[in-house]
This record gives C-alpha cells, structure tokens and sequence, in this order.
C-alpha cells in the first residue's frame, strides 16, 4: 500500500495543449498519494479514437501501438487522464493480444525503429489508480473536507464502455467516483441522464459543432435543474466540451444561462488535501470556478 | 394509373453482399443477427436531436446498400458513445460497425474537411490538437515545460510517427497522390 506505484504518465493532446492547468493538477496530487509519474518522453497523439480510427483503423493501431511500446520499454504501465486515450489504448491493447497477425502487423510496421512492442504493458486511467487506492484512503488523506459542496459527476464514455473491456465491477449505475467525489466531503447529486455522453467524441464535435454543443446543452440544463456548484470530470475532452459549449451558449442565448464551473477529479482531490487553488490551475479556467472556490472558503 | 404511393424500392444492383461481409469480417460479426428492435436508435445521443437513424443504418449494412451507406453524412453523427452497443439485446458490436464503414467511406473518398484537417495537423506535428502560443505561456505560468514533453519537443520522435503514418498510407490518404513524396 505504501510502496510508491510508477507509471508512464500519457498526456495526450488536449491536456498539455489547450488545458495545461488539469496536467498540473494531476502532475501536483498524483505524488501526494504515492504515486510517481514517469514522463513518456517523445509520445504522440493517442491517437483519436474518434476521427484517426474512423478514417484508417490500421494507422489508429499502430499509433497507438507505438505510445504503448514506449511505455512498455520504459517498463512501466502507461497512465492516462482522458477518456478518449484510456479508450483507445484499451481497445487497441484487446485488438493485439486477441489477434495475434495484429500485434505481427504493427511489429512490421516498426520495422527499421528502435521500437519493440509486445502487448504486455497495461492501460490504466488516473481515476482507475485512484479507485484502487479505495474511497476510505482518499477520506484519511483529507485534510480539508469540503462540507456542502454539491457536485454533478459526469463520467463520459469511453471510461465505462465498452463494458466487456473494462476494469469496473459494474457494467452500468457506476458508482466508483460518486464515492471518490464524497470522500472529499462533497455530496454528489443525482441528475437526470446523467450517464448521457457529453456530445464531443466521435469526432462530432470537430465536424458538427452545432449538434454536439446541442447534446451538450441537454446535459448543461439538466445539471442547472439539480442546482449544483460544479461539473465534475475526468477527461480532457469532456473537460473541454463543458468549458468551451457554455460560453458558446451564452453567445448564442445573449444571455449567461451557463456558468457552471467544471473541474477535473484532481482539481477537487486537491483543494480537500489543502493545496492552493492557483497550484492546481484553477484560476485557468474559461467558466470561472470563483463562485465555487469562495463557497468552499466560506 | 400510376400508383400515387411513391414506394422506395431497392434495385437489385444497389446490393453489394460483399459490403456486409467485410463488415462481418472487420469484427462487427454478429451484425446478420439484428431483429431491427430499435434498441440503438432509442438511446442514441445524436438521434435525440438529428435524422440520424441507427437502426436504419444496421438494417442497410446487412441489406448491402453500400453506395446509400457511405456517401450518407448521418454516418458521421455517431459519438461514439458506445450505448448502443452495450443495449443490442443481439450483442452486436454496432459501434464498431460504423467504425468499420466510416474507414471504408474514407476509402471512397468521403472525408469531412475538418477531420482531414486535424490529420493534417497530426501528419506535421504527431498531435491532432496541438499547442499554440496562448498556451505555451499558460505552461510557462503554470511551471510546466513550455513545450510538452511530446513529439512537440522530441524531433527523433516525431519523424517516428511521420514514418509510421507514411507506412500505413495514411500520408498518402490524407494528402492525396499529388503531394506524395513532396
């Protein structure tokens, strides 16, 4: 329990490149429960699930392949915080070891580069590390409880399916980070279609812009009806899909309907282990999370 | 007389058998076994607000309307949320299956603009979303390296990932035959 655990930290696209602040947040309390972080020095896009694999599945895999070698070689298990990578390493990892003129295909494919890759690395997900750790862990460390915070969690996806290549011991009514959530002393609140995705992947968002923001908007309402003081996540594609829809919204409404701050689990993990707000980037936020911060203050 | 329902009638040459079988093939195996429930449309996130049908892109996967299937735009709608796929009382993989045909629309040239540009973006930088300037500063306030420790700052790496993706023909799909070799 106490032995530190390593990982190859992946970060993916969206994290370092557009919300630097939730890497931060992860690269700050990560440490603080005993578990170090490896950079994965020279990874690539993941790559994404939504339109790479769509448009050329063999380029999705031996990507995909590649970001794994690297932490294969390195000799550790690759740990990612965005949904989308999680999924594509998940998939992409079943796809190798299942068939084996897969795993022959991309070992082809990096033929000529100091890469060897045998799918015998695991994919793992920041919350999935922390779930394993147990909610009763997180409530001991918890020095800061943050008593009557009232939190909508939003899981997404590709964290939960598909099911049959998953960790959880439930395939459907999760509760692993409802409790994660309360184990900082917030409460986390029922709301309708809560398991409803967040309208991004797929490569919707990129493509449609006005149906995903659509989807997301459904989303929003229902959480502004269970009138709570932030969205909770764990990936930096729903985490990007709230920041940038509501600002969006309120654009288009000319109103300012939408100003629910959106906060990533180790954002939330960190202000109850009484790290400054600033150190977890909180004050980087396009919805601003200072409603939030001055009730938890208060 | 003329019969006043225009019906909609499936000729005979817009059957492809071939175009279920590869879909069979690439893993969506069990897709001949849809009784047509409804299951997938009913909890589909983008069929709450679009035309777009999931059961009616299953039953035209099975009866082989290949050319109807891959031009249509709706194919491209799917979050991929996945709900679908864990509620099919036949356990197909229906996820997958419009994974399956988006590759093979791709293939036949139908590529949305704004995805061709974020694999452009990935064949230059190995990033789909990469950095810019507003947030190397971000990284820099924040104490983080100003450049991610990526493909963004490992030269070696990135040429790695050019290769692989010139390999795979990806380069080639993206780019087109013109630009090959440039």
């Amino acid at each position: 329990m106490t032995e530190a655990q390593k990982y190859s930290f992946f970060l993916g696209c969206v994290m370092p490149n557009r919300f630097p602040n939730l890497e931060k947040s992860i690269r700050v309390v990560m440490p603080m429960l005993g578990i170090e972080l490896e950079d994965l020095e020279g990874a690539s896009c993941c790559p994404a699930p939504g339109v790479v694999r769509s448009f050329d599945e063999p380029t999705w895999l031996a990507l995909a392949a590649r970001n794994l070698a690297l932490a294969e070689m390195a000799g550790n298990d690759i740990l990612t915080g965005c949904n989308g990578c999680y999924g594509t390493f998940k998939e992409a990892l079943s796809e190798v070891q299942d068939h084996p003129d897969r795993l022959k295909e991309v070992q082809k494919v990096f033929d000529g580069m100091d890469i060897t890759f045998n799918a015998e690395v695991e994919a793992k997900h920041i919350i999935e590390v922390i779930s394993n750790m147990g909610a009763d862990r997180i409530r001991e460390l918890v020095t800061h409880p943050l008593n009557g915070i009232r939190i909508a969690v939003h899981y997404g996806c590709h964290l939960l399916k598909p099911s049959k290549n998953r960790p959880w011991k439930k395939t459907q009514n999760h509760t692993f980070l409802d409790e994660l959530v309360e184990a900082t002393g917030a409460e986390s609140i029922r709301y309708k279609d809560k398991s409803l995705c967040c309208g991004a992947g797929g490569g919707v968002r990129g493509s449609n812009v006005a149906i995903s923001v659509d989807i997301a908007k459904e989303k929003l309402d229902n959480i502004l009806s269970a009138e709570v003081d932030c969205i909770l996540n764990v990936c930096s594609f729903c985490h990007l899909q709230y920041e940038l829809a509501q600002p969006q919204l309120n654009k288009e409404l000319g109103e300012k309907r939408y100003q629910i701050p959106v906060i990533y689990y180790t954002q939330l993990l960190g202000l109850a282990l009484g790290l400054d707000s600033g150190e977890l980037g909180l004050d980087r936020h396009l919805v601003s999370t200072q409603p939030l911060l001055d009730k938890i203050s208060r | 007389m003329t019969n006043p329902i225009s019906s909609d009638k499936i000729e005979s040459e817009d059957i492809d058998p071939q175009f279920t079988e590869r879909i069979v093939e690439a893993g969506a195996d069990r897709i001949r076994t849809c009784i047509q429930c409804g299951t997938c449309s009913s909890v589909c996130p983008s069929g709450r607000r679009t035309a777009f049908r999931t059961r009616e892109l299953m039953r035209k996967a099975v009866l082989g309307l290949k050319d109807e299937v891959l031009a249509s735009p709706d194919l491209w709608l799917c979050a991929t949320c996945y709900t679908c796929l864990e509620r099919c009382p036949r356990e197909i993989k229906v996820t997958d299956a419009i994974i399956i045909m988006r590759n093979m629309a791709v293939d036949e040239g139908f590529m949305l603009p704004q995805h061709r540009k974020a694999s452009q973006k990935l064949i230059s930088t190995g990033h789909a979303v990469p950095i810019d300037d507003a947030n190397r500063k971000v990284r820099k306030d924040l104490g983080l390296d100003e450049l991610p420790p990526t493909t963004h700052s490992k030269k070696k790496a990135l040429r790695d990932v050019q290769k692989i993706m010139k390999k795979t023909g990806f380069k080639k799909l993206i780019e087109g035959q013109a630009e090959e070799g440039a």
